[in-house]
Order: structure tokens, then C-alpha cells, then sequence
């Protein structure tokens, strides 16, 4: 692929995912870290984040089949989730996030399944599109 | 990823000398999510600094212990597993005498409170910014400068950018030096000298601000006017061996902040109560803090803005108050020492006020209480002193009672309850010992023993001072605030609290609360500038059951007159008319709650503080009020005491 191609796509792509709202300010934060000595940075972290938050996903997925909901606990991972996730840019699920834990804050078991369907659904739609994002950026 | 300690040193130069700061400031950054340690790690390391992560905490506090020189700052998540960054928070303001920034993604007031009055200097939101990042070196020379004027020599201080003040350190430019501290902190190009006084290597015998000696210099303050005091002539005054002018200097100077303190704090409280809405307890703990708006500003450990001591007469209390640094540290244990226990922490550092706070509110959110001084210098010796700073808090009590000004005690100055070793349960407690096991009993005992503070010593079994380990345990975690986590307060006193808090606070608060709602067991309000800001909220919700206490008071402590004490009391209480109430409302709704379960913990004041968190904010009735300042007793102490205190200088020491 032509090298200025790419980088068009990649641009075009990039803009694409802050105009759709998966991403926010704080990716391009990530990107001006990126320098000599961390040409990857953005890369890194983000690779950084989808690992170690597929544990929030998998230990909600537990918490959220327990009968009755744990909504301490629960708010409790998500409230972690949700600071890893505004930390890369993650809006959407940063913003699905926010919702899951209003809705442990007023004890709505059926609203925290719903989000939190919804939160997986985008987390992993989030995971694709940035993998992509970032093969493109090699 | 996840290794306990990842050390990338941006530079090999640790003690970078100030011609480079912030470059190759040494931070330690706890977090236990490892993005966002990854990437504070990143940032950090582009701002320049000579960047340590980890994302446990206990291994960062063990990393501070094995030195606490090679670290300028810390940075720490509010929520992780192994410890509670507030946790962190206490034990690094107690022992190490760090700024400490707390980190969330959540900016909950409520929690910016309890960092607050933790002690910490700052409060960030998770994303952090680079921006954010790039300042926090201020809290690193702030710091510097508070407590190197505190130690500063007579040449040093000419070098401090005293500019305005003409340089004499003990001359009238010490209150002037007091506010250009701050502002100078940029002018100031002895980054240098700050470096080489860094009050973390330098030794200096710490003189102890026993309540004897603080209420001879508040004697001579007073003989010679507040105006025409000089550090000179107040040595003169005081005849005390071994006493410096530069010593006395520093003491005035806390003084006098804590003065204006008290009178800006005041106001400044009273308006936040307002803005503040929902007196949450978090809101009681920071006390005297006007914290809600100067949360920033809580770092200047000079600026109190949210300790705010009313202004009582009792210059005593608010020499005490003021001097946190400069105080006695924990001394011997040796009775009638009372031990400010700030020493010099207490100044600068965010701790410091913190630290008094907590000491001296012990329950109360900050300091306030009297008895919590801080100062503890190290845990171990906590427990030792413990004793003594349980009689030396309620000193303090008494003296900050004078004050009245229990707001926000957060100056270092104020309480310099005696607090700091003992800060762990046992400070203050230790006098109350028989408190800890029940409230009632110790009220009883706090007020046999004259009150407030003072009596302390009397009843306070050494022994009870919690471990100084800050044990959890004491504290009924029911009540939330576990007096070892941290009483919500300042952090630093809350571990005073957690381990005095123990014994103190169960006296304190025991002894007031029990008895219905008897605030008397409060004395060791007393003392409690701190508190005072607390205390005025909830003096003036308990306006009413104060003034009983107060009477109740004066008769226990015997030597109070009830006069005196009585008007100042009032004054306290009615310091926070208004809105504080509300606040109060809910703190003291929470203190009643509270109490009971404290009583193990004897640390009457500290569960002011964890009350803060919990209060709810619904005052119940009355006596819900009174239980919850009977918890607080800490920030009781202060408004009753206050004035009671002040005159009660008894020193109960009898440790």
C-alpha cells in the first residue's frame, strides 16, 4: 500500500473514530507521549488496556450472575473500568460505564444488565476498530 | 506489567539541586490499574521527573519507609485493592511527611473532602492532564519553604524571601514572612538553601510546644501585645532554658496565622456551608477546611484557609495551634510535655495541618481536636508518646478552646495536640484510656479529670493508645470511617487519630457522648481549634446542648470558669450560625451513630471525622446532634473547650 495512502487512510480513520465518538481528547494526549523514545506509546497503552480490562469484563460477567446483584461490588469494578477507559479515550465506554454505575446507584438490576450489554457490545466494537487503527498505523 | 516496583529514573541525579526542579523531582505514582500507572508513568516521565511506579501501595509505603529522603512527592489512587489511598494518604503525611496528590476518576466532593482532610495536597481527575502534571512541584517547594522557615536559622531566614519583612526573623517581618512565604515560593531562588534545609534530612532537635511552655509564650504575646511581639522579647518573657528566639520565632509565626486563620476561616466557612449545600460529612471533616473551595490551596499549609480558628480569646491555644512545626514533637514522654506533635511536619506540609487537625479534633475532622496534634514523628513512638499527648491535647484543647476558632485546624499550628506519636490511638486516648471501652465512662473521666484535655492524663492509661500501627481495627468500620484507614480528616492526623484515636477519641468521645449527649466528655473539645470548624457547625446546631456542656464543662474541668469559657463558647458556637448547621446537622446526626461504635476506639475525634463521612446528613434531633458532636468530640472539644480549655492549661500529662 502507498505509503501516503495509508497514512490518509489512517488519518481518515482516526478522524472517523473521534467523529463517532469512540474516542476523545485524551487519545490525542496519548499520541503527543509518543516520541523517540516511546515511538508506540498510544500502541502500548491502549494494547495495555484492552488486556488487563477483559478481567473488569470478566469479573462484571460473574458479579452480574450472581442473584442478588452485588451493587457495591459492582460499582466498585466499574468504577476502576472507568477510570482505565478515560484514561486511553475510550468515550463511549467510558459514558456506558458512567450509566452502568447510576443505575447500581439506584439499585436497577434490570438497567445494569441492559448497560452492561450494551458497554460489551461498544467495548468490543472500541477493540476492533482501534486494532485496526493501529495495524494501518505500522 | 505488574511488577511491584518499576523504577525508571528519567536522570540519575536524586537530589537534583534546585537549580533544576522541577527536573528530576522524584515522584512515586501508586496505582493499581496499569493503564493508568502506565500512563501517569508516561506523563510524569515527559514533565521531566525522576519518575517511581508501582501499583501496590503497601509496596510504595514500604519503598517510603526504607527512605523517606528519595522521594519528593507521591501520587496515589484513591481506590485500590490492598489499601485505600486515604490510607496511604494518613500513613505517608504521619511518617513521612510527603505531599501526597490523590488521584480518582471521580470527583465526588465528597471524596475531595476526605482527601482534604487527609491531608492531601491536591486532588486530581482521572484523566489526568499533563497540564495538571506539570504544577505539581509547587506542593514539593511549598512545602520546602513552610518547613524550612520553620527551622530556618536566624541567617537562613534572612535568606528567605522575607524580602518584605526586612529579613529578621523574629522581628514583626515573621508574620510577614508568613505571607510572603507563599508568594514568594516563586520569587524565591534559594531553592538552593531549601534543598540543603530540607526538613526531611535536617536534624534538628525539635523543641516541643508543651501547653505549659505555648501558654507562657502566648502569655508573653499577649503582655507584650500581638502587635509589638517579638520573638526577642517573648524569649525574654518566657524564661525558658533552651529555648531559642529562632524556636519562639517560628512559634510566633505559626501563631499568627493561626490567627488570621481563625478570623479568615471563619467567614470562609460559613460560606461554604452555604455553597456547600449538602453538609456532607465528608464536608465536617474538612472541618474548619473551607476546604470545599481551597482544596487547592489546603496544600499551603500557611494558608489555612480552611482552618479556621476562631479567633478566641485564648491566645494560648492559638500559639499552640500555630506552631506545628516548630512544636514540641513528641518529646519525652515525660509528663507535662504536651506534645504538639507537629513538629515540624505540621507546618508545612499538608500534613501538617492535617495532622492537627486530626490530633486535635481526633474525632473531628481536622485537627481540630486539640488533642491530635500532630507531630508524631514516627509511629513507634506514637505510642509512647501517646500518653502524652493525650494530656498535651488537651492542652491543646484547652488552648484551642480559647481559640474557638476550631475550624479548620488543619494548620499545624493548632493543635499541635500532642499528638504525633501517639496519633494512633493512643494520644489522646491513652489519658482517656478508660475511655476507650466506654464512652460514657470516659466522658466521665475526661470530665473528672478536669476536662478537657487537660485531665487527660489523669485517667489515659498509656496503654490504650491503639498500636501504632494504624489498626483498623479500633475503629468500627461500620462507622466508615475506620479510625485506621483514616479518619476522614486530614490524613495525617487522621492516623493520629487512628491510633490515638483510639484511646483519644474514645475518650472524647465517649466520655461526651455517652452521657447523653454530654458534651462535657467533649472536652477534649477543649482544645480543638481544629475542630472548630467543625465545631462551629456544630456548635451551632448544638448550640443548645453545647451550652449545657459547656457548664457541664467548666464544673468538670474544674479550673474552666465557666465564664469565660461560656462566652467563648458561645462565640464558637455561634461561629458557624447558619449554614454550618447544616453541616453540622448531618455531621452530628453521624457523630451520634458514631460514637457508640467508637468507643472502642476512644477516639472521640477521629470519629468526627470518619463521622464525616459517614454523617449523613440529616441531622436527627438534637440528640443526634449531641452524639454526633460527642464523636466529634474533637471538634466539640474545640468549641467548648476552647474557651475552657484555655484556661484549663492543665496540662494533664500526667503521662
Amino acid at each position: 500500500m502507498d505509503r501516503n495512502q495509508s497514512h490518509r487512510q489512517l488519518a481518515a480513520m482516526k478522524q472517523s473514530l473521534f467523529d463517532q465518538g469512540y474516542l476523545d481528547e485524551q487519545f490525542i494526549q496519548l499520541e503527543e507521549l509518543q516520541d523517540d523514545a516511546n515511538p508506540h506509546f498510544a500502541e502500548e497503552i491502549v494494547t495495555l488496556y484492552f488486556r488487563d480490562s477483559s478481567r473488569f469484563i470478566s469479573n462484571l460477567d460473574q458479579a452480574m450472575e450472581r442473584n442478588p446483584l452485588d451493587f457495591g461490588k459492582l460499582d466498585s469494578i466499574m468504577h476502576q473500568f472507568k477510570g482505565s477507559s478515560s484514561s486511553i479515550g475510550a468515550q463511549k465506554v467510558k459514558a456506558e460505564c458512567t450509566l452502568f454505575r447510576e443505575y447500581c446507584a439506584a439499585e436497577n438490576a434490570e438497567g445494569c444488565m441492559r448497560s452492561f450489554q450494551q458497554l460489551k457490545k461498544e467495548y468490543a466494537v472500541l477493540r476492533k476498530k482501534l486494532e485496526t487503527y493501529f495495524q494501518l498505523a505500522k | 506489567m505488574n511488577t511491584c516496583v518499576d523504577k525508571m529514573t528519567a536522570e540519575t541525579g536524586m537530589d537534583d539541586p534546585g537549580d533544576q526542579f522541577p527536573v528530576g523531582m522524584r515522584v512515586l505514582a501508586v496505582d493499581d490499574d496499569p493503564t493508568c500507572l502506565f500512563l501517569l508513568g508516561a506523563l510524569l516521565r515527559r514533565c521531566q521527573y525522576n519518575v517511581t511506579t508501582t501499583n501496590q501501595a503497601i509496596a510504595a509505603l514500604e519503598l517510603l519507609r526504607e527512605n523517606r529522603n528519595k522521594f519528593d512527592l507521591v501520587i496515589s489512587d484513591v481506590h485500590m485493592p490492598d489499601m485505600d489511598g486515604f490510607k496511604l494518604l494518613e500513613h505517608v503525611g504521619l511518617e513521612m511527611d510527603l505531599p501526597v496528590i490523590m488521584l480518582s476518576a471521580h470527583g465526588d466532593p465528597k471524596l475531595v473532602m476526605r482527601g482534604i482532610t487527609h491531608g492531601a495536597c491536591d486532588y486530581l481527575l482521572k484523566p489526568v492532564r499533563m497540564e495538571e502534571l506539570k504544577n505539581i512541584w509547587q506542593h514539593v517547594i511549598r512545602r520546602r519553604k513552610f518547613d524550612s522557615k520553620e527551622q530556618n536559622k536566624p541567617n537562613n531566614q534572612d535568606k528567605q524571601p522575607l524580602a518584605g519583612s526586612g529579613c529578621s526573623p523574629g522581628s514583626a517581618g515573621t508574620s510577614n514572612t508568613d505571607q510572603k512565604m507563599t508568594k514568594k515560593r516563586k520569587d524565591q531562588n534559594d531553592e538552593d538553601d531549601e534543598h540543603e534545609e530540607d526538613p526531611s534530612t535536617q536534624k534538628k532537635p525539635r523543641v516541643v510546644w508543651t501547653v505549659e511552655l505555648h501558654r507562657k509564650f502566648v502569655a508573653a504575646v499577649n503582655q507584650l501585645g500581638i502587635d509589638k511581639a517579638v520573638p526577642k522579647k517573648i524569649l525574654d518573657l518566657m524564661n525558658v532554658e533552651k529555648l531559642t528566639r529562632e524556636n519562639v520565632a517560628s512559634h510566633l509565626q505559626k501563631y499568627r496565622l493561626y490567627l488570621k486563620r481563625i478570623s479568615c476561616v471563619a467567614n470562609q466557612q460559613a460560606s461554604l456551608v452555604a455553597a456547600l449545600g449538602t453538609a456532607d460529612q465528608s464536608y465536617w471533616r474538612m472541618g474548619s477546611m473551607s476546604g470545599l473551595s481551597n482544596l487547592h490551596t489546603l496544600t499551603a499549609p500557611r494558608q489555612f484557609q480552611n482552618t479556621v480558628f476562631r479567633p478566641l480569646s485564648s491566645s494560648g491555644v492559638i500559639g499552640r495551634l500555630n506552631t506545628p512545626s516548630g512544636l514540641v514533637v513528641h518529646g519525652s514522654p515525660s509528663s507535662r510535655n504536651i506534645q504538639f506533635g507537629c513538629a515540624q511536619n505540621l507546618n508545612n506540609s499538608m500534613n501538617d495541618p492535617l495532622k492537627f487537625q486530626s490530633t486535635i479534633v481526633h474525632g473531628n475532622q481536622n485537627g481540630n481536636l486539640v488533642l491530635g496534634i500532630t507531630g508524631y514523628s514516627e509511629r513507634d513512638q506514637l505510642q509512647h508518646h501517646k500518653h502524652k499527648s493525650i494530656s498535651s491535647v488537651q492542652d491543646m484543647a484547652n488552648a484551642s478552646c480559647s481559640h474557638t476558632s476550631l475550624p479548620s485546624v488543619r494548620n499545624n499550628s493548632f493543635m499541635v495536640a500532642a499528638r504525633p506519636q501517639n496519633t494512633q490511638g493512643g494520644g489522646a486516648n491513652e489519658n482517656l484510656s478508660s475511655i476507650d471501652s466506654q464512652p460514657s465512662e470516659i466522658s466521665r473521666s475526661l470530665l473528672d479529670h478536669g476536662s478537657c484535655g487537660a485531665n487527660w492524663s489523669n485517667g489515659v492509661q498509656p496503654t490504650q493508645i491503639l498500636p501504632s500501627s494504624y489498626p483498623p481495627t479500633g475503629f468500627p468500620r461500620q462507622l466508615g470511617f475506620l479510625p485506621s484507614s483514616n479518619p476522614s480528616g486530614s490524613s495525617s492526623i487522621t492516623l493520629m487519630y487512628s491510633q490515638s484515636h483510639d484511646a483519644t477519641a474514645n475518650a472524647n468521645s465517649q466520655g461526651g457522648i455517652n452521657s447523653s449527649g454530654h458534651m462535657s466528655s467533649n472536652v477534649q473539645f477543649r482544645g480543638w481549634e481544629d475542630r472548630n470548624q467543625d465545631a462551629a457547625y456544630r456548635s451551632n446546631v448544638l448550640c443548645s446542648s453545647l451550652n449545657s456542656l459547656i457548664h457541664e464543662n467548666s464544673g468538670v474541668s474544674g479550673s474552666a470558669s465557666p465564664s469565660p469559657t461560656d462566652p467563648a463558647f458561645y462565640r464558637n458556637l455561634n461561629f458557624n450560625c447558619g449554614n454550618p448547621i447544616q453541616t453540622k446537622h448531618d455531621g452530628f446526626a453521624k457523630l451520634a451513630e458514631e460514637i457508640p461504635l467508637r468507643q472502642d476506639q476512644g477516639y472521640i475525634i477521629h470519629q468526627q471525622m470518619a463521622q464525616q463521612s459517614r454523617i449523613s446528613n440529616n441531622l436527627g434531633s438534637l440528640d443526634d446532634l449531641v452524639g454526633s458532636l460527642m464523636k466529634q468530640d474533637k471538634d466539640k472539644v474545640k468549641l467548648l473547650d476552647g474557651d475552657l480549655i484555655c484556661n484549663n492549661y492543665t496540662v494533664g500529662t500526667s503521662m
